[in-house]
């Protein structure tokens, strides 16, 4: 197979396109040039739509589609809010394209908000990202000073205000309705659900969010036309009508117990096994592996052995995963604790819950106190079927909670209960420390 | 019209915007539920009203078919229409119910044997009627600790919340003020108030009402009484002429508190601090007790009977003498039978002698809620506290307004007595001292009336003066009728007896009147709205539980 030239990535060591001249001298901006002389808004939106490309941030939504939601014909003003709020543990892809190339994201967001007739984008970005947030900063102020952005950008009649917005340090702010409250000034709770953000989003009017990853994308669709975009990936699973297909690439992010962790860009379906030995260098310390996260820590554990699964929208669900979620890869070693590393998951997921909902504030809450007595030898067996049976009940899937984040706290219990429930019994009888593993910490390469 | 299935009863709902819990509740039917309130806006939070919703379909052969969604919803958050299917007692349903509860029982204290709300609290009803009988909880509680001083009338016990965040949206919706937030996250969320702001705003008290369960308490109430010794009777407060609906709730013929009754005719939800807190003088032990008349040899004690006949002979004598010189003064805060009974003792002694109106407080203006940050006003008004501070000033004004051409007030009398026009007088002012109370400058005004009856709740510059004392009742002594500023005549009925060895004013009217029996208030509205017009509304002597309006007696606009 002939590797993979990356595109998303293409300028990731090349320091001087972080400047505009430097990105113009690449060739940056030409497809926005293009598309603001060539394309009407509803063109930019058709191509999206057609390549298939879908949301980078988790759910994978398509991206055209969600666009088309907005109302037609809107006196505005419509708004563009840029979820860069990468909060889920070792998720650092759109860390890499805000601070490597800033100016591919921004392309994307004069595009995206092109295509959906914005009139203002908020890039809102998580407070961790500080450096980021300056070199998505200095490139905005270079566009301003280059008159491609404000008013009339590149001397057509769209004009376009960027935003950067710094949140306040909450794992709920990547909720798309939470971001919107938070960007208003207000507590992070997640609004219910309809309307929908592009009927009713940020200060009540019609508001698209997309990940930056996503808008990177848009750029090189845009660019390259939609066929050269459905050429890379997944197609659709022609027995499942409802399968949109996982076409591109898409930036994995390996961490965890690894000789090489980091961030690689790969089209759509690269196997889990695949992506920890030829990419991340296999298991660190010539050990084997015990198992994964698939996804970022809300998609759930899968084990060695389901490491065959191919990473696009549709894999990491065969083997009971939540989904493919970020695709941020963190691999534990054998000799890890898997009460540990559920200890780990359940007091992120208590600590970021927002309180909004009742089952997800008591029972994230519920479950670390469990996991922690379990963790200090204090466990009873009735706990294991407790854990699973409160993890099955919380979330917008069984239809008890506004978000999908107690979705998330309760995957990575329910699948770790299931997929290592014999490693818990024992840990059960024998107490710490007596099990098979020492009881070490899982190293998070993008943590917190 | 549209028709919904409640647990497969159908119930015509009309043509009206309502929810699942609304629409069950129609059907008789409750959905339990602890974030969502009728007044304020939806948050879907508590999770605590899910149902299971479908929609029932007929094709063009008849055929009825029910597609029901495959989660559970929010029922406070779905609204219905036709053929809206509402399951609430399945499997599905009652599990996640009783999983909610479970989840907010996990670190509830359980302290019910000391808990101001017990027996009235929706966390002990809703657990009792949908949850689980035990928790399977085995680690330690959270204990964050109490907040008593998070208001001036209220504190907070924050171990037992439940994070409805009802109190937070009144204060931002209806008070506008604002000063109640949640701070911190996840399952360390508490209520909280930012420093040196303490929830302190005329409204402040509804919150306790609010909080389903006992973590907002008022601190007026607090460890006074078991709810369940309470007895409720239908109260309307006098506190303003807005006339807010209440439950006067009292033990042993001690009130011991004031509660909103829902009234969307008369205030909606919700009632001020300052009429929920306006009933202390009722339980005042310096309230008069005794008839007291004041002869040669001094002042004695008398029976009611015979403070009745000397106010008879002597105001008989002054009647036959010059009837123009005789003055009766109506308090604005009496009822509407009271006035007409004292209205026709008084036409009963002569036609010419006067009829005034006592002296109606008022103070300011009208102040509306919600307010904006800065304290002004906002444009759409959701709550009014009155600055015209008395109860019933249009209900009697209407029945003097019957018994007299001329508009006489309490100026005018005040005139006539230190005019020396005054031979006798009878001056009925039963109003709380808090509203109104005598100055030393209108008993001087009695100085050379000749005959002066006064009944009063507590000593005053006028009983001072006074040659006969009557003990006058409180509200919550009295059945009868009040009418508010637009006009709307609610019944209010008794929840205690008087002082012993005393009668309610009523009764004492109709001893004047020399008239057999007891005061009903419903057969005097009946009586009245026979003779005067503007009460034609009375009639039926029923008021119904929200009252009626007497268009006539409302404010010229």
């Amino acid at each position: 197979m002939a590797a993979f030239e990356p595109v998303l990535l293409r300028r990731l060591n090349r320091p001087e396109c972080k400047t505009l001249t430097g990105y113009r001298a690449d060739g940056g901006y030409r497809t926005l040039e293009r598309a603001l002389k060539e394309m009407s808004p509803d063109q930019v939106t058709t191509v999206v739509k057609d390549s298939g490309l879908r949301g980078r941030g988790g759910a994978g939504f398509p991206t055209g589609l969600k666009w088309t939601f907005l109302p037609k014909g809107h006196p505005g003003p419509i708004y563009l809010c840029v979820n860069c709020d990468e909060s889920e543990p070792c998720t650092f892809n759109n860390r890499y394209l805000i601070e490597c190339d800033p100016h591919q994201v921004l392309e994307g967001i004069i595009l995206a908000s092109y295509a959906i007739r914005a009139t203002t984008a908020y890039f809102y970005v998580r407070y961790e990202y500080g450096s980021g947030t300056r070199t998505m900063q200095r490139a905005i102020d270079e566009l301003y000073a280059a008159g491609m952005l404000g008013k009339n950008i590149l001397g057509s009649e769209y004009s376009l205000d960027v935003v950067v917005h710094r949140g306040a340090a909450a794992y709920i702010c990547g909720e798309e309705t939470g971001l919107i409250e938070s960007l208003e000034g207000k507590r992070a709770w997640p609004r219910i659900k309809p309307p929908f953000p592009a009927i009713e989003g940020a200060f009540r009017k019609p508001t698209i969010v997309n990940n930056p990853e996503t808008l990177a994308n848009v750029v090189n669709i845009v660019e390259r036309g939609g066929e050269w975009f459905k050429s890379l990936g997944v197609p659709p699973d022609p027995k499942n009508p409802r399968d949109a297909g996982s076409f591109g690439s898409k930036l994995y992010c390996i961490s965890g117990h690894v000789n090489k962790p980091g961030i690689v860009e790969l089209p759509m379906g690269v196997t889990l096994r695949e992506l920890l030995e030829v990419h991340g260098g296999g298991v660190w310390k010539g050990r084997k592996a015990k198992g994964a996260i698939p996804g970022g820590n809300s998609m759930g554990f899968c084990t060695e052995a389901e490491f065959d699964i191919p990473l696009d929208f549709n894999g990491p669900g065969k083997v009971g995963c939540l989904g493919l979620g970020t695709a941020a890869v963190t691999v534990f070693d054998e000799t890890t604790s898997i009460v540990d590393v559920l200890h780990n998951l359940c007091r992120f997921f208590a600590h970021e819950s927002c309180g909004q909902c009742t089952p997800c504030r008591e029972g994230t809450a519920w479950m670390l106190k469990i996991v922690e007595r379990i963790k200090r030898g204090q466990g009873r067996l009735e706990d294991l079927s407790i854990l699973e049976e409160v993890a099955d009940k919380i979330g917008i899937m069984p239809g008890t909670t506004i978000c999908g984040l107690a979705d998330g706290a309760g995957w990575p219990v329910k699948t770790a209960i299931r997929k290592f429930r014999d490693e818990f019994k024992t840990y059960l009888r024998e107490g710490p420390g007596k099990g098979p593993s020492p009881g070490m910490r899982l190293q998070m390469a993008g943590g917190h | 019209m549209a028709t919904v299935y409640v647990n497969d009863k159908a119930v015509d709902i009309g043509d009206e915007r309502l929810n699942c819990v609304q629409a069950a509740e129609r059907a008789g039917v409750t959905i339990p539920h602890y974030c969502w309130h009728a007044a304020l806006s939806v948050v879907a939070s508590c999770r605590m009203c899910l149902v299971e919703v479908g929609e029932r379909k007929v094709d063009e052969k008849g055929e009825v078919s029910t597609v029901m969604q495959p989660k559970v919803v929010p029922g406070c958050q779905t609204p219905v229409k036709d053929g809206t299917v509402i399951r609430t007692a399945d499997a599905k349903s009652k599990d996640a119910q009783q999983r909610t509860l479970e989840s907010l029982l996990l670190n509830h204290p359980l302290d019910c044997p000391v808990c101001d709300k017990a027996g009235e609290c929706l966390l002990q009803d809703y657990s009792f009627q949908f949850g689980k009988a035990e928790s399977r909880m085995v680690d330690e509680k959270k204990t964050p600790p109490n907040k008593p001083d998070i208001g001036t009338h209220v504190g907070l016990f924050t171990d037992r919340c439940i994070m409805c965040s009802r109190c937070v949206r009144f204060t931002r919706e209806v008070s506008g003020t604002a000063e109640l937030h949640v701070v911190n996250r996840g399952t360390h969320a508490e209520i909280d108030v930012f420093e040196g702001h303490p929830l302190d705003n005329k409204l402040s008290l509804n919150v306790v009402d609010l909080c389903p369960v006992g973590a907002l308490a008022s601190k007026d109430f607090l460890y006074s009484q078991r709810v369940w010794n309470l007895k409720s009777a239908n109260g309307v407060c006098g506190g303003c002429s807005t006339g807010c609906s209440t439950h006067v709730d009292s033990n042993k013929d001690i009130v011991y508190r004031l509660r909103p009754r829902f009234n969307p005719r008369a205030q909606g939800h919700f009632m001020c601090d300052e009429g929920r807190l306006g009933y202390h003088h009722v339980n005042d032990p310096a309230r008069l007790r005794q008839y007291l008349v004041r002869g040669e040899n001094g002042t004695r004690a008398v029976e009611w009977s015979e403070a009745a006949g000397v106010c008879r002979e002597k105001l008989g004598a002054a009647a036959s003498r010059d009837p123009g010189r005789v003055w009766i003064v109506f308090s604005p805060s009496m009822t509407v039978e009271e006035a007409w009974l004292l209205a026709n003792y008084a036409r009963q002694l002569s036609p010419f002698v006067k009829l005034a109106m006592g002296p109606v407080t008022v103070s300011g203006a009208d102040d509306t809620y919600p307010k904006d940050r800065k304290g002004r006003p906002e444009a759409k008004v959701k709550f009014t506290i009155r600055a015209e501070k008395a109860s019933n000033a249009r209900g009697v004004r209407g029945v003097l307004a019957h018994f007299q051409k001329d508009r006489l007030d309490y100026q005018h009398f005040l005139q006539a007595a230190r005019g020396g026009q005054v031979d006798a007088c009878l001056i009925s002012q039963g109003q709380s001292p808090a509203i109104y109370k005598p100055g030393v400058e209108e008993g001087d005004a009695l100085a050379s009336v000749g005959f002066v009856a006064v009944q009063e709740m507590f000593a005053s510059s006028l009983t001072d003066r006074a040659h006969v004392v009557i003990p006058a009742s409180a509200f919550s002594e009295v059945d009868g009728t009040l009418v508010n500023h637009a006009g709307l005549a609610q019944a209010k009925r008794a929840s205690c007896a008087p002082w012993r060895g005393t009668r309610t004013d009523g009764q004492f009217y109709l001893e004047l009147l020399e008239r057999k029996g007891l005061v009903h208030a419903g057969n005097l509205r009946k009586e009245i709205a026979k003779v005067i017009p503007a009460f034609k509304p009375l009639e039926s002597g029923d008021l119904g539980e929200y009252g009626v309006y007497c268009e006539k007696l409302k404010d010229p606009a």
